[in-house]
């Protein structure tokens, strides 16, 4: 276990000092001048900013719609079931197929998203080819591939509130608007924290869509961290500026993952 | 009356959710003579399997289909034997640093192996294990959550129970064969359920790791498809290729919604 996740960590950590590319024949250590490059490097802030417009565009919206979704399928009905699975079955689908399948339904002339757009008497734009459109189709994606997840969470973080504060606050004459704002959604907190914290870094893995459906492209405009070191190391073969760039998505995953665990221990000791 | 409403509206985002699916089924299905750009983008006059056929020759879905077995169960085998018992071992037994190797094993569940495919590939290379199954596999044999997942299940387990074994007499293994594996089932089925999943899809891993057909899996396999799809337009051939990876998976959650739903949900942290 150790081989592939803590030794890779250290020595990514050691490799990222070093210049390594195809035109050095010799790795030369260099201290931090890769990570300098890489903040001087143009492409490399374009692949860090969609990174983090990615995140802020995918993990609020999801993460609502998910809790909106918890809350309309929160009862049992057989067809609720069926609802819930509608929602759900994206997670289960392998990323590359879900990503064949959006390719065609952006596919311009007869994708089904223009398609619908034109009986609507819109336009439909190349939306995979155009700089302005390509993210946030993708982002639309990637929504649709993980609402239906985190929507478990909050089912089951439903399940667990204590049904006497409703009764109460019934009798206290709180309409349901108000149950929902001043108690469902402040005791959901401890999930919506939870739900957060593994959606942020679970997009910032979130990068064989872009394999199948742009390249990274066009101009760079949807590439993001994961598939940038992918390419820099595979691609470009420039071995120093991945390995800085793997200590880089690593440092901002552990952020993530830290403050999940610090209120997973925190929920344990108030659970008793 | 408003609820009913609600339901209604729901269902129909519901319907909007599926049409990625349904679409990609009906143009598999569709004869590959009548072009998706004319008429009806859903029906095109009739319905055959003969994309899938087609798909099927045009890369060799069967080899892949081969390989992505044996690299799942591969896994799911090692996997099944490696967190049982370190997760015993964290659970019950005692020894020097246990503590400090189970902090280990905790920082290993905060860095994903997706991050690390550049390093991790440096030592497949090393291993001289490119382009084999093995490397696909090897990364995965060990996992840091399965354990902490198995630890925790088996801290569940009263006490006495063990007692009782151990004045009976049972050794250690005789224990966790007799006491605990029967206690951690369900948690098992979980895991298993959201290991095979996920590493049915896992994509970019092996494609890195592997350069030739014996030893790829069905989504490397799916995206060479792809590729020819775009160039040459056969969206038919690409959505039966499509379908080809999925149905597996979808057949499978579609018998055991609640149980699979379940399990992703209990094993949040892969």
């Amino acid at each position: 276990m150790a081989a592939f996740s803590l030794y890779p960590v250290l020595a990514t950590a050691w490799q990222s000092l070093f210049l390594q590319n195809q035109a050095v024949r010799v790795p030369r250590f260099v201290g931090l001048e890769n990570y300098l490059a890489l903040a001087q490097d143009e492409t490399f802030q374009r692949v860090f900013g969609n990174t983090v417009l990615f995140i802020l565009g995918t993990v609020p919206v999801s993460v609502a719609l998910a809790l909106a979704l918890a809350l309309l399928l929160n009862r049992e009905l057989r067809a609720v079931g069926l609802l819930r699975s509608a929602f759900f079955y994206p997670t289960v689908l392998p990323m590359v197929s879900a990503a064949a399948i959006w390719l065609f339904l952006y596919q311009p002339n007869f994708g089904l998203v223009n398609q619908a757009a034109r009986a609507l008497g819109l336009g439909g734009p190349n939306w995979l080819g155009d700089n302005d459109l390509v993210l946030p189709a993708i982002m639309l994606m990637a929504i649709w591939k993980q609402t239906g997840y985190f929507m478990l969470f909050y089912l089951a973080g439903l399940q667990n509130l204590p049904g006497e504060v409703f009764e109460a606050a019934e009798l206290d004459g709180a309409s349901r608007w108000q149950q929902l704002r001043f108690i469902t959604v402040p005791l959901l907190s401890a999930t919506t924290l939870f739900v957060t914290t593994i959606a942020a870094a679970g997009s910032m893995q979130l990068v064989d869509q872009l394999y199948v459906m742009t390249q990274g492209g066009p101009d760079n405009a949807s590439n993001l961290l994961l598939f940038h070191i992918y390419e820099t190391a595979f691609r470009f073969q420039n071995q120093g500026h991945a390995h800085a760039m793997t200590v880089i998505l690593v440092a901002l995953l552990m952020v993530f993952t830290v403050t999940n665990f610090r209120h997973a221990g925190r929920r344990v000791h108030y659970d008793g | 009356m408003l609820d009913r409403l609600g339901l209604v509206l729901l269902g129909l985002v519901a319907l909007l959710w599926t049409v990625p699916l349904l679409w990609s089924i009906a143009v598999a299905l569709r004869p590959s003579d009548v072009s998706v750009a004319a008429g009806s983008p859903w029906w095109g006059g009739g319905l055959t399997l003969a994309n899938v056929g087609e798909a099927w020759d045009r890369v060799p879905f069967g080899l892949y289909y081969v390989n992505t077995v044996i690299i799942v169960f591969g896994i799911l085998a090692v996997q099944l034997v490696t967190i049982t018992l370190a997760g015993f071992a964290f659970a019950r037994l005692r020894f020097p640093g246990r503590d400090l190797v189970f902090l280990l094993v905790l920082v290993q569940i905060l860095v994903p192996l997706n991050a690390l495919i550049v390093p991790n590939y440096s030592t497949i290379r090393q291993l001289g294990l490119f382009d084999t199954k093995l490397a696909v596999m090897i990364p995965f044999f060990a996992s840091a959550f399965g354990t902490f997942f198995l630890r925790q299940t088996f801290k569940q387990v009263p006490r006495e129970l063990d007692d009782a074994a151990v004045i009976d007499g049972a050794a250690w293994w005789q224990t966790l064969w007799h006491v605990y594996l029967p206690n951690a089932r369900s948690a098992l089925v979980a895991f298993s359920v959201v290991s095979v999943s996920f590493h049915w899809s896992d994509f970019l891993w092996p494609l890195i790791v592997t350069n030739s057909d014996k030893s790829r899996p069905l989504t490397v396999g799916l995206q060479t498809l792809t590729q020819m799809g775009e160039s040459g337009a056969q969206w038919p051939l690409v959505m039966a290729g499509t379908l080809l990876v999925v149905t597996p998976l979808l057949v499978l959650f579609l018998l055991f919604q609640r149980q699979f739903m379940n399990s992703f949900m209990r094993s949040g942290i892969r």
